[in-house]
């Protein structure tokens, strides 16, 4: 794209690209859409695209090929998006190569039958589109509100073209006609607050730090995403770059940045590879660099790879990181927008506040605080994961309940299996008990249930999950990541830890309990950093709502969920079996013995306990179970 | 040629006498040429690590004086952020690399059956390599890749929804390609 060099030239490229757009999408070619982030491509969509596209070319038929994010739909993913000419762009779920063949051929007969799956894409579709539902309408999609992952799974993300043709870059054309102060206004209106966790409203953080004084300011974007299930940032990196920096953009002009850097972590190679190539497209257009759209606004935006800290997505921390020393936390105050980056003042916001702004500034803060409840305004991106029918990526408004998340936008627990809770917020939430679903997503309300919003991590558990695992889990999580700084975290977490395995073994006292809490309690208030003062909380948490369950394996020594693999067993009845063999075949350690036609042995000392063997015996035989308490082999 | 590291600590790797070369390659000039752009001083740190470690796949002891001489801060302190990171490799990492992740989501739907799978199968504990030097396991924190979990990477190839049975399939596949060779 030629460099922009004002706002009106702006509006002339932004014309340009809506005609491509048309052409592109209102053309007489084929066009075939593949939901390519790493969510799609680690389901295979590779596979079935590239067949498609060797079966057309055989045919002779040119089509046009597109990748785009994440629709969110990731429970039927590999997605394809086809369009035929004349007819509306259709999304199908589940993709595989036999049903890319058989899409293949629909477009060479040019066949309507198949017009309905998963639904139509109105954006996509080049005019009326009535006759087909929307893909819209979809239960996972039906009721969410979808303004930080507006261009998700519909532009590609590589295209600036899309991008600009989707209304991109006005924000940045509004915001250098108007001042800072009323940029700053704006978003204090729309009520937003920082959705990397704290809920800090982002308008007075912004503030602070114009306000503090220095002649050199940083803005920092936090895209490391550590808390484990949470993919949030991931998507929109993945799926709309540039909104990411358009928010930074927005930011920068509004604080007096000169330069900002993203701290994107290293698990994320692609999200990284499309930042680069979006920042070089801005820079090349004129978006970033001196004189932005002949404003006399200069910002500059450098990419930080983070290296494998969890702490590290603690703002001073990731400060220490950017400066090329170990990512530990210090105290506050100084707080950053005082004395942050390089001791300069510096403001840090996660990647989906950012990727909100553009929109604030073009519909108004008040359109945006119309969404939400109480102090909890606009929308929320979370990642449904764990037991449900339709994990994915979804975007709310604040202030609707758990259990419309979890049960009409997420369809549920899966296996008619009952729902045991659903964990926020990460290492740092907690898990909300089943009973307790008709909380609304808000950040009060889900403080006072003992868990955090967060970054908008959940994740459903079944009854199968046994909760004082899960919390086992997550103390070895934190005790892991402990940077070491303070003694609490460093410490607390090793003795934490220590209990939950003597717990999950079996092997603790109601006088481990007792240790337990008063240690979660004393890491709770002594920790230097958040990270350390949240990691109690799967604790304390479990402790309020499911206590009976951690007596029960101290007491019984006996896990309700059969989770524990201290606590549990697979055996074979001798009885019931026939020794047909197949368990054998089916486990992956060799750990069943026995010859053929006689009944057949687990070796415990190698059995890993993955079921498999369960799953392999015939029902007829049904010899095969799991028991928790002492190890038996039924004679 | 580098010696094979993989039976030694972390602290032992940055113990042993001090070598400039790696295949009469002097690091002085090598680590010059990864610098590239890169500014001296502690902020270009980080960076320059990760440029070392994905031109050999690791940080040889060899080169850390060459980092230190050419940022201006000390080998002890190259240490301390190399060892502070988990992406940093002390050690030579196998010709297979499988990373476990060990997210909630992935945890909860038998990640961890997975990680028990690959330290039985191939008798590598996380964070090591085999004696021969053909299988690495690291269990990883979330790939954010939840709706596809578990997720299992091998040589940066990304798996969704693995199971037990798909897993031995990616591991015998190995080990037959390496038998065929």
């Amino acid at each position: 794209m030629r460099r922009i060099k004002d706002p009106s030239r702006l509006e002339d490229a932004k014309a340009e690209a809506k005609a491509s757009w048309n052409s592109l999408f209102c053309g007489d070619r084929p066009i075939v859409c593949t939901g390519m982030s790493t969510c799609g491509i680690s389901a295979g969509a590779r596979e079935p695209r590239d067949l498609m596209r060797s079966l057309l070319s055989e045919e002779g038929l040119e089509a046009k090929y597109v990748d785009v994010g994440c629709l969110g739909l990731c429970y039927s993913e590999p997605l394809l998006y086809i369009k035929k000419p004349g007819r509306p762009m259709i999304c199908y779920g589940n993709v595989s190569p036999k049903t890319a063949r058989s899409l293949a051929r629909s477009i060479l007969i040019n066949d309507e039958s198949g017009d309905s799956a998963l639904g139509a894409i109105p954006e996509l579709s080049c005019g009326e589109i009535s006759s087909i539902p929307s893909i819209w309408e979809h239960p996972m999609l039906k009721s969410q509100v979808r303004i930080a992952l507006k261009n998700c799974g519909i532009i590609d993300p590589e295209n600036l073209g899309h991008y600009i043709a989707r209304g991109g870059y006005a924000a940045l054309a509004k915001t250098i006609g108007i001042t800072p102060e009323a940029v700053i206004e704006e978003v204090k209106t729309s009520g937003l607050r920082g959705r990397g966790g704290a809920g800090f409203p982002t308008g007075m953080k912004w503030e602070f730090c114009r306000k503090s004084k220095g002649d050199e300011k940083y803005l920092i974007c936090n895209a490391d995403e550590g808390d484990p299930g949470a993919f949030m940032d991931r998507s929109v990196l993945e799926g709309d770059p540039h909104a990411v920096i358009e928010g930074m953009l927005i930011a920068a002009y509004a604080i007096g940045c000169t330069q900002g850097f993203i701290y994107c972590r290293a698990e994320y190679p692609l999200a990284l590879r499309r930042l680069e190539v979006a920042l070089q497209q801005a820079k090349d257009a004129g978006f970033l660099g001196e004189n932005i759209l002949g404003s006399g606004f200069d910002f500059d935006i450098t990419i930080k790879e983070g290296a494998g800290a969890f702490v590290c997505g603690e703002e001073t921390a990731l400060m220490a990181s950017i400066e090329g020393k170990r990512g530990m936390p210090r105290t506050r105050p100084p707080f950053p927008a005082n004395a942050g980056l390089w001791s300069k003042p510096t403001n840090i916001n996660n990647v989906e506040t950012l990727a909100n702004l553009p929109s604030i500034i073009d519909k108004g803060g008040k359109w945006y605080s119309a969404f939400g409840i109480g102090r909890s305004r606009g929308t929320k991106t979370l990642a449904l994961a764990g037991a449900i029918n339709r994990p994915g990526l979804i975007e709310v408004p604040m202030g609707m309940n758990l259990r419309q998340i979890i049960f009409d936008i997420g369809g549920g627990v899966p296996g008619g299996k009952a729902c045991k809770g659903v964990l926020t917020g990460g290492p740092s939430g907690g898990c909300i008990p089943a009973s307790n679903l008709d909380i609304p997503m808000d950040y009060e309300a889900i403080t006072q249930a003992g868990s955090i919003v967060g970054s908008g991590s959940m994740i459903v558990i079944d009854e199968d999950t046994c909760i004082v695992d899960l919390a086992r889990f997550f103390l070895a999580f934190t005790q892991r990541e402990s940077c070491g700084k303070c003694t609490p975290c460093r410490i607390g977490t090793k003795q934490m830890l220590g209990l939950l395995e003597k717990i999950t073994q079996g092997q603790a006292t109601n006088a481990d309990l007792a240790k337990l809490e008063a240690v979660a309690q004393a890491v709770r208030s002594g920790s230097l950093c958040g990270l350390g003062a949240g990691s109690p909380n799967p604790v304390l948490t479990s402790l309020r709502y499911f206590r009976p369950e951690y007596e029960e394996h101290i007491v019984h020594k006996h896990c309700p969920s059969m989770a524990c693999s201290g606590l549990t067993s697979h055996s074979i009845d001798q009885s019931k079996c026939k020794g047909c063999g197949l368990c054998v075949e089916a486990c992956p350690v060799g750990a069943i013995l026995g010859d053929h036609k006689k009944p057949h042995r687990i070796d415990q000392e190698r059995c890993i306990k993955c079921g498999a063997c369960i799953l392999a015996c015939p029902g007829k035989f049904s010899a095969i179970s799991k028991r928790s308490g002492a190890v038996l082999e039924v004679a | 040629m580098i010696n094979s590291s993989a039976q030694k600590t972390d602290a032992e790797c940055f113990t042993v006498p001090q070598h400039t070369t790696i295949m009469g390659i002097t690091m002085d000039d090598k680590v010059k040429d990864l610098m590239g752009s890169l500014g001296r001083g502690r902020g270009s740190l980080i960076p320059l690590l990760q440029r070392v470690q994905s031109e050999f796949g690791y940080l040889p002891r060899e080169t850390v004086a060459a980092i230190s001489d050419a940022l201006v801060i000390s080998e002890s302190e190259v240490y301390g952020v190399a060892t502070f990171y988990s992406e940093f490799k002390l050690k030579k990492p196998g010709e297979h690399t499988f990373k476990v992740c060990m997210g909630t989501s992935c945890y909860v739907s038998g990640g961890g059956t997975l990680l028990s799978q690959i330290i039985r199968r191939l008798g590598v504990r996380p964070g090591e390599t085999t004696s021969d030097g053909k299988y690495s396991l690291d269990a990883v924190a979330c790939l954010g890749c939840c709706s596809q979990s578990p997720t299992v990477v091998l040589d940066d190839v990304i798996h969704g929804n693995v199971t037990p049975s798909t897993l031995e399939s990616m591991i015998s596949e190995l080990e037959n390609g390496s038998e065929a060779l």
